[in-house]
């Protein structure tokens, strides 16, 4: 396929975006049951509203992609069988209970409405932000399914995409968490990184089992079957145009193998590799600043990965287009 | 219930596009278009068509044998292309089975051309909405003409009939005969999507006939050549009665 950059900004954005609310809630949780030290409001609402500024810029990301953005509304209409009308309503959902959640932060609201066992003190963003948390999975489900669902992308009709798009959403938006609370300056670094960490382990076992899954199998049909010719040695002469086509330039991503090499190792490192050695490193020297280079470079790898996910997907459409004589 | 088709007979077509070039004429100025072109004078020329001939060769040369393989959208009983459309610009009519997209209602996201494995979905760049293969909708269901007309302009234009238009779920119907009798096969059957559009395979209309069959031994009236008489003379089975 051919790489959209308004698609790989829109999922590596909203991964970033969710991953953060997650860290947020996830921190907030851990701070309930005094594991960690409660934070400032402030610490959540700026959070929150990094996260949505993050999905935001997701979603003008993903007009670009649209011939027509004026009429996405419509998008919203057939949940009952596409992901990607799922997707169109999970964002809002997820952005409103992000936003929900970071103003009871910022103006405080955060007096118990309840207590349960006499110990658990149950306020606004504790359920706003266990809904956030729903809607913030569905929307990687969501998001995921879209590729997932494909069947006859067999690079991407997989449960590992689903995995991938979950773990490098929540490994990038820890890995954010950590460098928003360095650069804050409050003591979650060690935490969100450690998490950060795990999740980026995680990713890179999904990941490179998609990659191995993907050097491995082949496309269920042939030439033969896609012409119903079944001739040992069957050549495609003509494509029925010499120009090119919308076939020939939105399936095919025209990259040399070699580039596509180098942007496999390059993300393998950037994602997965310098980053968990920055955060290491981070956490030895009490850095404030190698969490936000670690976080730079993962999502600059994680571009490069989207991008490497598209070329990675082989069109059943393509036997049609193989050679032109 | 009524499932209109095209069948797409491989043993006649000789690849001349003159489906190709009707199909881009009546749809271009009809309901479907127009079906714009970019750079059509120029070099590198691209446009929206619906229907593409292609050519194939099987066989290593000398002996080869060429096939041109006319392309476009299927019309599937279990169209992917339809449940993925965010939107529900992509339809599929219930009263005759052909798919078709609402140009009004498409974001051009184009994710159903990636949902269908036969690629025939284009994207008009210029309009930025998806197109694809009405079966001439607003031709076979204009009552107005008479019903030798009321076909796709395809089927209308094919000099040497390789193209057979009808219902597929109507078991007297020119394409289920056709299907039924000289195998029409579904492409890529494989993934379930139940292909409207048949196509049919070529076919070697030869007969086994021996040399001594060229030679008539029984002659009785003598039509064929003039009667020798054998060595022996006249016998009385030479003599026509």
């Amino acid at each position: 396929m051919h790489p959209a950059f308004s698609v790989i900004f829109l999922t590596t954005l909203i991964g970033v975006g969710q991953g953060l609310f997650l860290a947020l809630y996830t921190g907030q949780l851990y701070a309930l049951a005094n594991l960690l030290p409660a934070q400032s409001s402030n610490f959540y609402a700026v959070g929150s509203m990094v996260s949505l500024v993050l999905l935001f810029a997701g979603l003008i990301a993903s007009f670009f992609h649209l011939g027509h953005p004026e009429r996405a509304w419509r998008a919203a209409t057939q949940w009952r069988t596409s992901w990607l009308s799922r997707e169109v309503l999970a964002l809002p959902a997820a952005m409103g209970l992000i936003f929900l959640y970071g103003t009871v932060h910022f103006f405080d609201l955060t007096k118990p409405l309840f207590v349960i066992s006499g110990t658990l003190p149950v306020d606004f963003s504790l359920i706003i932000g266990g809904l956030g948390t729903l809607a913030v999975f569905g929307l990687f489900l969501c998001t995921a399914m879209i590729y997932a669902s494909l069947r006859f992308i067999k690079a991407w009709y997989s449960p590992l995409t689903v995995a991938n798009f979950l773990f490098l959403g929540i490994g990038s938006g820890f890995m954010l968490a950590a460098a928003f609370s360095a650069y804050q300056g409050t003591s979650l670094v060690s935490f969100y990184g450690t998490w950060a960490v795990i999740a980026t382990l995680f990713g890179l076992l999904t990941r490179v089992a998609t990659l191995y899954r993907n050097s491995q199998f082949r496309c269920k049909v042939d030439l033969k079957s896609a012409v119903g010719v079944h001739h040992s040695q069957l050549e495609q002469k003509a494509q029925g145009f010499m120009g090119g086509s919308f076939n020939t330039r939105e399936f095919f991503h025209g990259r040399s193998q070699g580039l596509l090499n180098l942007i496999r190792y390059a993300f393998l490192l950037m994602v997965f590799v310098v980053p968990v050695i920055l955060i290491l490193l981070a956490y030895a020297l009490e850095s404030e600043t190698l969490p936000l280079l670690a976080f730079g470079i993962q999502y600059l790898g994680l571009i490069l990965e989207r991008y490497h996910f598209f070329t990675e997907a082989q069109h059943p459409q393509n036997l049609y287009y193989q050679s032109m004589a | 219930m009524t499932q209109l088709a095209l069948v797409i007979d491989l043993n006649v077509c000789v690849g001349c596009h003159a489906c190709v070039t009707s199909c881009k004429e009546w749809n271009t100025s009809g309901w479907a278009g127009p079906l714009t072109d970019q750079r059509p004078y120029d070099a590198d020329p691209t446009g929206v068509f619906f229907n593409r001939v292609q050519t194939y060769e099987a066989g290593v040369f000398p002996n080869t044998e060429t096939y041109h393989f006319p392309k476009s959208c299927l019309h599937c009983e279990d169209p992917p292309c339809v449940p993925v459309c965010p939107t529900g610009a992509s339809y599929k009519r219930e009263d005759n089975g052909v798919v078709l997209v609402d140009y009004d209602k498409c974001i051009g996201c184009k994710y159903c051309s990636w949902a269908c494995p036969y690629g025939v979905r284009e994207f008009d760049e210029q309009q930025k909405v998806m197109k694809k293969c009405t079966l001439c909708i607003d031709r076979i269901t204009d009552m107005s003409l008479p019903e030798s007309e009321r076909k796709p302009a395809c089927v209308l234009a094919c000099p040497t009939r390789a193209r057979i238009y009808g219902d597929i779920h109507d078991p007297d119907s020119d394409v289920s005969v056709a299907i039924r009798e000289q195998g029409g096969y579904p492409l890529q059957p494989e993934w379930g999507t139940k292909p409207s559009n048949h196509y049919l395979p070529r076919r070697k209309t030869r007969i086994q006939i021996h040399e001594d069959e060229l030679v008539r031994v029984d002659n009785p009236l003598k039509k064929e050549a003039l009667p020798t008489l054998p060595e022996a003379g006249e016998t009385l089975d030479d003599v026509a009665w």
